[in-house]
């Protein structure tokens, strides 16, 4: 496995990299609308053919990924260390306190959260830039997003307790401080990870469902979000193959993030 | 053995007719959006139950969609008194509801009586309600009737084309029909099958009964796709209202079932927040409340493009609040706000604007920034909206696109008026511009840039309610047509709104289907439902 590790190491470079030089690389601005020729097919102008107002998908492609990249993963971190922080102390301290972090997860849990963000945002104010829409949007996700992976924190916490390893870290005079990041929170580490990959796609398709009800990224600034919004009005009817690059990238992407770190887990 | 014998053959000789039987009933099938919420025609408040009133009730009068004229259908003829109060009909005589009761002038009566009844809210009959006090019917003989209303009523026999006569003794209470249908059998969230009226009065040049299909099957489809899907495979007869997308991917695909029959009455528009009790900066109030601010703007969004890109060609460059597509009212004379930039420098700078490395600034120096509010899903704003914020960058402008969903948009534009600039539709069905009156009075709550106000905020409004008083005041063609002239001239000098495109009407038909002539008028393509054939029947005809 490692040439796949190789291979995806160099995708996830090349990608950043051309996401880094967007400004270099892309044919065009990312909102500039080509108004003569919306709808395009591919054209050496225009790689990957331009969206319904004319601008230049390519562009758009690369701007989006770098919002993308940057700040979902940014948003995962911040739900995955809310979930670690909250799920991780209800299953280590266990008795009364799991029970009523638990209890505060599940009502988390049962929040009608698309409608509390719709809420949220229909009281933020109107004049606020592409880029703090952007910001605010993917930071209401990170603080929304930790109660399903708490959940999962806590259990497996609760577990590794009581765990042979940890009964004898505590009969060496072990206390909490050194138990909890000696001996839990790196054998919690595969958990976490995986909270936070599978946090990334799940934080970039809740950004585009939210575009369609109008919690998204603002126009004209384009995210994956925003680009898979284009699948909506995907039909046979339609047959556009090059539309399906956003989503294609977006697989492509997260499946080497889990190949490039597969070793660390592992290891972790 | 022989017995055995003898019932199959008869058992075959039955299967046999049936077949034959129902291979020669035709049925029309399309479908509808949504399941119809009432059977009950003075209820109609929602499209799947005005497309079932359509095609079941009977009418006095219905207006013809192609030549926007009235026609005469169970009134063969009518007049309106000079003082607009009182209208009389003559009815046709020997007609029956579909369960076989007599049509008579008690049934006008009555349905007038259930239109106007407090209790039942009938939104078709808030039309008439002109002023206080009860509706007088008066039978005069077996087959007239006068209806005298409290107050004038403006575009009075036109109101009758929403108007489906009921019966007053029928059983059957609004079942019994005297519509081309009626409904045989309602199957919830499924579908709706209507049947042929067997005792409908209308009959062809060759004296032969209408309408020529036997049944229509209305399902229940929310799905665009699966209902353009369905149309293809030969499932549906027609789509009787498609969008820009749709109608380009079936034209690329079958051309001679897309059908666009021109601009609609539908229209787009922007508008400006000028409500002074409104939480948005003092400055910003005086750039919207400036007719030269305004004009600036209008001149230089570029509505020829958003025609041509936001909705592939289907839509118009709109002049003002009277489609043109509204023969008789439209005011031909005015012509849609030209693309011009210069022209909207110079307004702006005529109102101490000015710019400053690139961005407009105004007199005190503040950004020339709002923000521009739409509801979020309708993919045609948005890509208007994101339009306007690339020709409005030309001018150094900065507009900042905010989708909000339904709700929080109404509440923003009607209740706290907390919005800068608002992007949204009207969707019209009236020709007559006096159903407008609750836009264009000042006092009006829907008059959106400015609702509900005590008097007047300006001269030009003053002059606008005066003028649409007028128009509702007098039943004189001429000076109502001279009046709704006048205030679409003053919408275009001063645009509250800024029009920007009057939609295409588009649809879908099968080639199967023969006699459509889809126009622009709802229901666009079923409008002549009683001469449609479908291609069985035709090759019966032969």
């Amino acid at each position: 496995m490692k040439w796949a590790r190789i291979a995806a190491v160099g995708f996830l470079v090349l990608v950043s990299t051309a996401c880094l030089l967007a400004q270099f690389i892309a044919p065009g601005s990312y909102a500039h609308q080509f108004r003569d020729v919306p709808d395009a097919a591919p054209s050496r102008q225009h790689p990957l053919g331009t969206d319904d107002i004319g601008r230049d998908r390519l562009s758009r492609l690369l701007y989006g990924t770098r919002v993308s990249l940057l700040l979902a993963p940014a948003a995962a971190l911040l739900s995955s260390l809310l979930a670690a922080l909250i799920g991780g102390t209800a299953g280590f301290v266990g008795g009364w306190v799991e029970r009523w972090v638990m209890a505060a997860t599940d009502l988390f849990l049962s929040l009608p959260w698309l409608f509390l963000l719709i809420t949220v945002r229909a009281l933020l104010p109107l004049n606020v830039s592409p880029f703090t829409s952007v910001a605010i949007t993917f930071a209401l996700l990170g603080c929304l997003g930790w109660a399903a992976a708490a959940r999962v924190i806590c259990a497996d916490a609760r577990t590794l307790c009581s765990s042979d390893f940890v009964l004898q870290a505590r009969a060496s005079g072990n206390g909490g401080v050194r138990l909890l990041c000696r001996h839990l929170l790196p054998n919690l580490k595969p958990v976490l990870y995986a909270q936070f990959w599978i946090s990334i796609p799940v934080f970039i398709l809740t950004e585009a469902n939210l575009g369609i009800l109008g919690l998204g990224v603002s126009e004209p600034l384009p995210s994956w979000g925003s680009l898979l919004r284009e699948l909506e009005s995907f039909t046979a009817f339609s047959a556009q193959p090059w539309q399906f690059v956003p989503l294609i990238l977006l697989v492509v992407v997260v499946s080497c993030f889990h190949l490039a770190l597969q070793k660390q887990e592992l290891s972790a | 053995m022989r017995q055995r014998l003898v019932r199959f053959v008869f058992l075959f000789c039955v299967i046999l007719t049936v077949g034959i039987a129902t291979a020669q009933s035709s049925e029309l099938r399309f479908c509808l959006r949504s399941e119809p919420k009432t059977l009950n025609p003075v209820l109609v408040a929602d499209d799947a139950s005005e497309t079932v009133r359509y095609l079941t009730g009977g009418l006095l009068m219905r207006l013809n969609r192609l030549t926007q004229q009235l026609e005469p259908e169970l009134a063969t003829s009518w007049k309106v008194s000079e003082n607009g109060k009182t209208i009389s009909f003559k009815l046709r005589q020997n007609v029956r509801f579909s369960d076989g009761t007599q049509f008579s002038p008690e049934d006008v009566a009555y349905t007038m009586q259930q239109l106007m009844d407090p209790a039942l809210h009938s939104p078709t009959g808030d039309s008439f309600r002109s002023g206080e006090g009860k509706v007088i019917t008066q039978v005069a003989g077996k087959n007239q009737i006068a209806l005298t209303f409290p107050a004038p009523v403006v575009g009075l026999d036109k109101l009758f084309d929403q108007v489906a006569v009921m019966s007053a003794k029928s059983p059957k209470k609004e079942m019994a029909v005297l519509g081309p249908y009626y409904v045989a059998e309602n199957k919830a969230g499924s579908h709706l099958l209507l049947k042929r009226n067997p005792n409908y009065w209308k009959h062809d040049a060759a004296g032969r009964q209408l309408p020529y299909i036997d049944s229509v099957r209305l399902d229940i489809q929310q799905n665009r796709d699966l209902e353009m899907l369905r149309l293809v495979r030969g499932e549906i007869d027609f789509i009787n209202s498609l969008d820009a997308e749709y109608y380009d991917k079936l034209a690329a695909q079958a051309a001679n079932m897309a059908t666009d029959a021109g601009v609609s009455l539908d229209s787009e528009q922007i508008w400006f927040n000028q409500v002074a009790s409104s939480p948005i900066p003092g400055y910003k109030k005086a750039w919207f409340m400036s007719t030269n601010f305004r004009r600036a703007i209008s001149e230089s969004i570029n509505r020829e493009d958003l025609a041509r890109v936001a909705f592939r060609g289907h839509a118009r460059p709109a002049v003002s609040w009277v489609s043109p597509a509204n023969k008789f009212w439209f005011n031909d004379k005015l012509q849609p706000h030209s693309f011009d930039q210069k022209s909207a420098l110079t307004l702006l700078k005529q109102d101490g604007f000015h710019m400053q490395d690139g961005v407009l600034h105004d007199r005190d120096g503040h950004l020339v920034e709002f923000s521009v509010i739409t509801n979020a899903g309708n993919k045609y704003r948005e890509r208007m909206a994101t339009m306007i914020q690339q020709d409005l960058a030309g001018l150094g402008i900065r507009l900042n696109v905010v989708t909000l969903d339904f709700p929080s948009l109404i509440e923003r534009i009607s209740r706290s008026f907390d919005y800068e600039a608002c992007l949204l539709g009207l969707v019209n069905n009236d020709l007559d511009p006096n159903s407008q009156m609750n836009v264009w009075l000042s006092s009006a709550e829907n008059h959106q840039w400015n609702p509900s106000q005590k008097t007047p905020a300006t001269g030009w409004e003053a002059e606008i309610d005066a003028l649409m008083r007028t128009q509702a005041s007098t039943l004189e063609m001429k000076k109502r047509k001279q009046a709704i002239d006048r205030v679409q001239e003053i919408v275009w000098q001063q645009e509250p709104f800024i029009y920007l495109l009057n939609k295409n009407a588009m649809s879908a038909v099968s080639t199967a289907l023969h006699n459509a002539h889809p126009v622009v008028l709802r229901p666009q393509v079923y409008w002549n439902i009683d001469q449609l054939t479908l291609g069985t029947e035709v090759a019966r005809n032969r």
